[in-house]
């Protein structure tokens, strides 16, 4: 390196007994160092020594990586058995050098942390799911009473939080939820439309869009634009406050946090995804009526097949239960995995992942659930 | 390392605050090469935002900040990286980085700013970390410590490449007499025998008495310095009421402890 100082170099001198002799000369200092170290390894590992002895008189300077080097000498010495004096060494330096346990540092080499090993591993990871499980019942649970509590007496609520919710997940989110449905009811029809046509049936379209789209397609890119915008933002608040301490803040006030921060979070995405899925349906029609009108048939048409391929009063009680029980789905996820966060700065970051990804997982098992139920009941 | 025994920090009719909030005027001192300063001052008087005017992360209202010559404020991407390597610090919350080991941590700077080999950056962070009391805590991340523990490692990354000046804001808040004598000994032992220059802020008493060369006092009311002085002389000062409540008010409540 450039800035190593011209006079700053080491001089190693080996005699046929195994005694090996360094003199250090200059300025010992983060710059110089590097190089010096290397010298000095390269010289020990190819004359093995007995003794080595250093002279420390031409040392101008030796700054904390200078001792350091002094050290590692010692450290060396110690373990490849060799002995190491210093010659000359100024007494400050000398105390500076003492300031350090050779047998401190040889003992916490080996000290480091150990290492699980593959079946330590899988059963960690088991026993790590079966207790996210266990925390995700015992979660909802806790939001269960805590909603209840809420309810019968909702003077307990802050109604405050829930306005704030309602208007940041739902409110907010109306522009990007309508110009996706839209987006997805003019992809299908589309899709679809060129295949049916080749057997004559295009004017399905009408009904295929219909029912995709508002019983399964509408509801779940709602709750997948909730659980990325909304569940990772509840995660990331959360989080953040569980790094810094608020959440035990709040517990040590006697304010539990599932009532005074998840239930406002939670009710209040239970309210609006309905509104938001039937905005998403909304839309979804009239991209797909877009492309219906374009190949020909008239509006009436349109409306009378998508009337009759849903039933109107049943699909609605199907939309709102669904929107429903996504938003709690998405929502409690969110504050779930919020509330889970560990120390550090990327936890929040893990949790706002998990959020998401817990989020769209329940919310798909739902749907699943919803596809058996609704065709059981018929509707 | 050009200069001679000028000062190495020059402070200058600051001016600094947030926003259009003032928080301290005209503020103006020099720190010698080699000399322990301390900064003292009730809570919130602005001795944290003071630092940060120093270390150049913050530009004063008005006045200058020069280090080693070079003024902080003006200074071109060149010239600060050179004030950079020079000085080290350790903020009040230690700012450790949380996704690293503290063995990482502490020898971040090795890695990027020398040509070490890898065994010797390790051993010299091992080093800094023993002299605070950390020995054997490489592997840990910072959140499985404590918070004095935080602090101890924050101080020895802001050491690792002995830097020419140290600022240290708070170092022995939150550490037992103990662990907090011993960093007095060190920070002692480097001003001699390095000639290091340090800026601490501090409310511990002792630890005045212990590092100090030269004491500062800002008032939050006056929003400037309202005493500069030895310690011994701060202690013995009878005109100012000031200075007479803070090192008489702690002198009596350590009494009655
Ligand atoms: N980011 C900020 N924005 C606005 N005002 C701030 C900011 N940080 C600090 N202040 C204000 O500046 C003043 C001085 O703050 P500073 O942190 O410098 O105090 P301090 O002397 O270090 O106090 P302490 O001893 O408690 O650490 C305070 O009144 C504070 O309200
Ligand atoms: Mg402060």
């Amino acid at each position: 390196m450039s800035n190593v100082h011209v006079n700053t170099r080491v001089r190693s001198e080996v005699d046929t007994s195994g005694n090996l002799t360094f003199g250090y000369s200059g300025r010992l200092d983060a710059a110089t160092v590097g190089t010096l170290w290397r010298q000095t390894a390269e010289v020990l590992r190819s004359a093995a020594p007995k003794r080595v002895s250093v002279l420390a008189d031409e040392i101008a300077y030796c700054d904390g990586s200078g001792v350091g080097l002094l050290f590692w000498l010692r450290l060396r010495g110690r373990r490849d058995g060799f002995s190491v004096e210093f010659k000359g060494l100024r007494e400050d330096l000398a105390a500076r050098l003492e300031m350090f346990d050779v047998e401190a540092f040889a003992a916490a080499g080996q000290g480091r942390r150990n290492h699980f090993s593959l079946p330590d591993k899988v059963g960690h990871y088991i026993w790590g799911f079966l207790e996210d499980v266990g925390e995700h019942l015992a979660f909802v649970g806790e939001l269960f009473t805590a909603t209840v509590k809420c309810l019968v007496r909702p003077g307990q609520l802050r109604w405050k939080d829930v306005f704030l919710t309602a208007e940041r997940a739902g409110a907010n989110a109306v522009g990007i939820v309508a110009l996706l449905g839209f987006l997805f009811g003019l992809i299908m029809a589309f899709s679809s439309a060129m295949p049916l046509r080749r057997f004559g049936a295009d004017v399905y379209v009408a009904d295929l869009a219909a029912i995709a789209l508002v019983r399964v397609i509408g509801p779940f890119i709602t709750a997948v634009i909730l659980a990325g915008r909304s569940g990772s933002a509840y995660a990331a608040e959360l989080g953040t406050m569980k790094i810094n301490d608020e959440i035990d803040a709040l517990t040590t006030m006697g304010l539990e946090p599932v009532r005074f921060l998840v239930v406002p979070k939670v009710l209040a995405t239970m309210l609006v995804t309905p509104l938001l899925t039937v905005i998403a349906n909304l839309f979804g029609l009239i991209g797909s009526g877009i492309v219906i009108l374009s190949i020909g048939f008239p509006l009436v048409t349109y409306i009378s097949h998508v009337k009759s391929a849903v039933d109107v009063d049943v699909l609605l009680i199907g939309v709102v239960l669904k929107g429903i029980v996504f938003g709690g789905l998405v929502a409690g996820a969110g504050c779930l995995r919020g509330l889970q966060t560990q120390t550090g700065a990327s936890a929040v970051g893990i949790s706002t992942t998990r959020a998401v990804v817990s989020g769209i997982i329940l919310v798909v098992m739902a749907e699943g659930l919803f596809a058996v139920l609704l065709h059981f009941l018929g509707i | 390392m050009s200069t001679q025994a000028g000062p190495i920090i020059q402070v200058e009719h600051v001016a600094a605050g947030y926003h259009e909030t003032v928080i301290l005027e005209d503020i103006s001192f020099q720190v010698a090469k080699g000399e322990v300063l301390v900064i003292v001052g009730s809570s919130g008087c602005g001795k944290s935002t003071l630092l940060k005017h120093m270390i150049g992360l913050m530009a004063p209202l008005k006045g200058k900040v020069l280090i080693d010559g070079d003024d902080i404020v003006a200074a071109d991407a060149e010239v600060k990286h050179r004030i950079l390597r020079k000085i080290g610090v350790m903020f009040q919350t230690g700012a450790l980085f949380g996704s690293m080991t503290l063995l990482e941590n502490v020898r971040l700077a090795l890695d990027e700013f020398t040509d070490m080999p890898h065994e010797a950056a390790d051993l010299i962070a091992l080093m800094k970390l023993d002299l605070v009391g950390l020995n054997g805590y490489g592997e840990y991340m910072p959140a499985e410590l404590s918070g004095g523990m935080q602090k101890r490692a924050a101080i020895a990354r802001a050491m690792v490449l002995d830097p020419q000046i140290l600022f240290l804001d708070e170092p022995s808040a939150g550490l037992d007499p103990v662990t907090s004598a011993g960093l007095d000994a060190l920070i002692r032992s480097l001003a001699e025998t390095l000639g290091m220059t340090f800026v601490i802020v501090t409310h511990e008493l002792a630890s005045i008495f212990a590092v100090a060369d030269r004491v500062i006092m800002l008032e939050k009311e006056i929003k400037t310095i309202v005493a500069t002085g030895t310690p011994q002389e701060m202690r013995d000062c009878t005109d100012n009421p000031w200075v007479q409540r803070f090192f008489h008010r702690q002198a009596e409540s350590r009494v009655t402890h």
